[in-house]
């Protein structure tokens, strides 16, 4: 069976494994400049430069910082599990890059354009938590264990309203294949008609990617780095290819799903480097927004985050799951949908907000005494 | 009577986690140690260890001239050496009998309440990375902070330990654009507290992770000794300089700030809010401090030499009531120097504000206790 590959006649298994070479490829480039852009963009965000003296404009921090990572000692305390330890990051990395099968980049750019794309993206995606766990338990060390298991509680809190958030988004889109998401959307954005599942799928994909607010796992300040805190060299910064991947293919997914991907709003019609341009600027708007969100508000505390999402966000996306059936089964126009979106996300951020609302005693001057008091005593013999 | 555990019951029994905490913790502001007994992420208990800065200050003081001493104050008290020179040296005056001019105390006022907001900024930077923003608030604290210390290394001639003040007064004279350079580090003072407004205050998140936790009650503040904003945001109206007042605090126009639910967001804001006030101080300092003046006593014994007795002169440090009990049995060195340090008095209170909280809680009423290592164990 042969199929096409770039206009090329091409065996089908022959093609679909150049096609995944390639995209390994990007993704290493891609994960050196998001690096790169993150550093310089929260250097401006604290009123620094940033990374300037390797390359021009620091350009090859990210190459000096891997070869750095390259050349460390692979260390391995010697209480941890061997197997579990040195697999660890091996499952955390392998299920990142298996989503990207189903990501378009432009027209014709991917792997393969799978019916239930969406559905492998969430199922495997989520199995990197396995290795994160792995990683917590293996490393015999306390804080790695929080971590571990830290994370696996947020795994398991935030994949449901983010399954539920894309699965609003595949009945109003009618599939479940990136690719005619993608095309059903050359007029008008999902985002438009499904705004509160966009921000829902926005806040439990900063869960999914450990980022502040919720990197609690992680914490700095509490657990020092969480399931990572014991390894060192290649072992570490695959962690850290893994984390930056995934916040790849999020970028990338949310502006296919949501912001109408390579199509909207040029259509087909441009050409193929316009559609480049187009989604690098969409995932990289979303990128930019969690780099802001991440040097801007502290992180939440494990208890608050679990509600959060068990008593906010899951109602909600049930809510607007059931607001899209009726809206489809009864054939009603597509505007209550973005009515709805809107006082859904009217709601979410009254319920947010209510940390600052609550009233408490205030904190103020305290009442002057009616007279001076006496200067400070003598010395006593 | 209480049924025994079945043998599967017994399988399935969990035991609480040791988790140390320190000596080295990015958030253990220093060298400080707990242990904390987790069970899952709920602490059941706090086993606080100091003494890894222990530098015996308090003895070696007595081994040095009057003089000498003001160097160790200073590193006990890192993060606000004015304040904690000043503690000192009224102790010494005070047994030596010496009259500060005038000028030299206005001085010395303006000094402490800057060196109070270097102190509150570094506070407020070291607070925002332990409830986990990246590092914005740190380094917006820090950029303040570093204009602030500009300003008392033009006129100490050091950014950290000062030695400037002496007994009877001032080493040397203020620079002669003096004035003008603290009216800008306080405009950029001001600025950098209204930034702190928006950069945590008003957070969502913020606001839930703080409020409610770590909670003190008045009567248990007072109990264990707390003093400073620590104190006073469990409502108690404790302020030495208003209380006992010394230098010209009574002469100025401010207030106590007081908050009215002991949590740990009460203790920042209390801080935040105290900035303000001692904006407020420095200005009317400014505005009441002489142009020139004698900033020495006339006379200076070339040899300073106290009476026997003993003294115990507190103030207002930063963190709370810094003291200092000084013993003369005559001549020129202390025959006993001893430190109220007010973080050893806050810090006993950790155990009661975290347990039963989640150990991310644990970490910022760490944080909001505020404490300097160097002074708890000296």
């Amino acid at each position: 069976m042969n199929v096409d590959l770039f206009g090329l006649e091409v065996n089908a298994w022959a093609d679909s494994a150049i096609r995944l070479l390639l995209i390994v490829t990007l993704m290493t480039v891609v994960v050196m400049a998001l690096i790169y852009l993150e550093r310089k963009l929260i250097a401006r965000f604290n009123q620094r430069i940033g990374p300037q003296r390797t390359g021009p404009m620091g350009l090859l921090q990210s190459v000096a910082d891997a070869l750095k990572l390259v050349g460390k000692e692979d260390l391995r305390p010697k209480a941890a599990d061997p197997w579990t330890f040195e697999l660890g990051p091996f499952l955390v990395f392998i299920p990142v890059f298996m989503t990207f099968v189903i990501v378009p980049f432009v027209a014709d750019w991917q792997v393969r354009l799978l019916d239930l794309g969406l559905l492998y993206f969430v199922a495997i995606s989520s199995l990197s938590i396995i290795g994160w766990v792995m990683a917590g338990w293996g490393s015999d060390n306390r804080y790695a264990m929080i971590g571990g298991l830290r994370a696996a509680a947020q795994a398991i809190s935030y994949e449901l309203p983010l399954v539920l958030s894309l699965v609003a988004v595949g009945m109003v889109a009618g599939s479940f294949n990136l690719g005619t998401i993608i095309e059903g959307q050359d007029v008008v954005p999902l985002i438009v008609w499904q705004p509160l599942a966009a921000l829902i799928f926005f806040i439990a994909a900063l869960a999914e990617l450990n980022r502040t607010p919720f990197d609690i796992p992680v914490g700095e300040s509490e657990v020092v780095g969480g399931p990572f805190v014991e390894y060192s060299g290649i072992r570490w910064s695959m962690f850290f290819l893994a984390e930056y991947a995934a916040l790849f293919i999020m970028a990338l997914v949310f502006s296919a799903v949501f912001l109408g991907g390579f199509l909207w709003p040029f259509g087909d019609e441009l050409g193929r480097w316009y559609q480049v341009a187009l989604t690098t600027v969409k995932g990289g708007l979303f990128f930019f927004l969690v780099v802001w969100i991440r040097i801007s508000v502290p992180r939440m505390r494990v208890d608050q985050l679990m509600a959060y999402s068990w008593k906010v966000l899951l109602p909600l996306a049930l809510l607007q799951i059931l607001v899209n059936g009726l809206v489809l089964v009864n054939g009603w126009s597509e505007v209550i949908l973005l009515v709805t979106g809107l006082a859904g996300i009217a709601v979410l951020v009254a319920v947010t907000g209510r940390a600052v609302a609550r009233p408490r005693g205030l904190v103020g001057p305290a009442p002057r005494p009616a007279a001076p008091l006496p200067a400070q005593g003598e010395a006593a013999s | 009577m209480v049924a025994e555990p079945s043998e599967r019951a017994r399988e399935f029994e969990t035991q609480d986690l040791l988790l140390n905490v320190g000596p080295q913790h990015p958030s253990t502001h220093g060298v400080f140690r707990m242990v904390l007994s987790v069970d899952g992420e709920v602490v059941k208990d706090v086993i606080p260890y100091i003494g890894y800065l222990h530098r015996g200050a308090e003895k070696l003081c007595e081994t040095m001239d009057y003089r000498q001493g003001i160097g160790f104050m200073d590193r006990t008290e890192y993060l606000a050496a004015f304040n904690a020179e000043l503690s000192y040296l009224m102790a010494v005056e005070t047994l030596a009998e010496l009259e500060v001019p005038e000028r030299a105390q206005w001085i010395r006022m303006i000094l402490c309440e800057l060196n109070r907001l270097s102190s509150h900024f570094m506070f407020l930077g070291a607070f925002g990375i332990d409830v986990g923003v990246f590092a914005t608030p740190f380094i917006y604290a820090w950029r303040e902070r570093e204009a602030l210390i500009d300003l008392f290394e033009e006129i100490s001639g050091d950014r950290m330990m000062y030695a400037y003040f002496r007994p009877g007064g001032l080493a040397w004279d203020v620079p002669q654009n003096f004035k003008q350079r603290v009216e800008e580090v306080l405009k950029s003072s001001e600025q950098g507290i209204k930034d702190f407004d928006g950069l945590l205050t008003n957070d969502e998140i913020f606001r839930a992770r703080t409020q409610g936790v770590g909670v003190i009650s008045a009567a248990d503040a007072i109990d264990y000794g707390m003093s400073g904003p620590s104190i006073r945001a469990s409502g108690v109206p404790l302020d030495v300089r208003r209380d006992e007042p010394y230098l010209k605090y009574d002469e100025v126009e401010w207030d106590v700030i007081t908050g009215s639910n002991g949590d740990v967001f009460d203790r920042y804001y209390c801080r935040l809010l105290e900035m303000r006030e001692s904006v407020k101080i420095v200005r009317q300092c400014l505005e009441r401090m002489a142009d020139t003046g004698p900033i020495m006593p006339e006379k200076m014994p070339r040899m300073l030499r106290t009476p026997p007795g003993e003294v115990y002169i507190r103030t207002e440090a930063p963190r709370g009531e810094y003291g200092i009990y000084l013993v003369s049995k005559g001549g020129n060195r202390p025959y006993r120097l001893k430190v109220r340090s007010a973080c050893l008095s806050n810090l006993q209170a950790l155990r009661d504000m975290s347990v039963g909280q989640y150990v991310a809680d644990a970490i910022i009423v760490l944080g909001s206790i505020d404490i300097v290592l160097s002074e708890v164990d000296r």
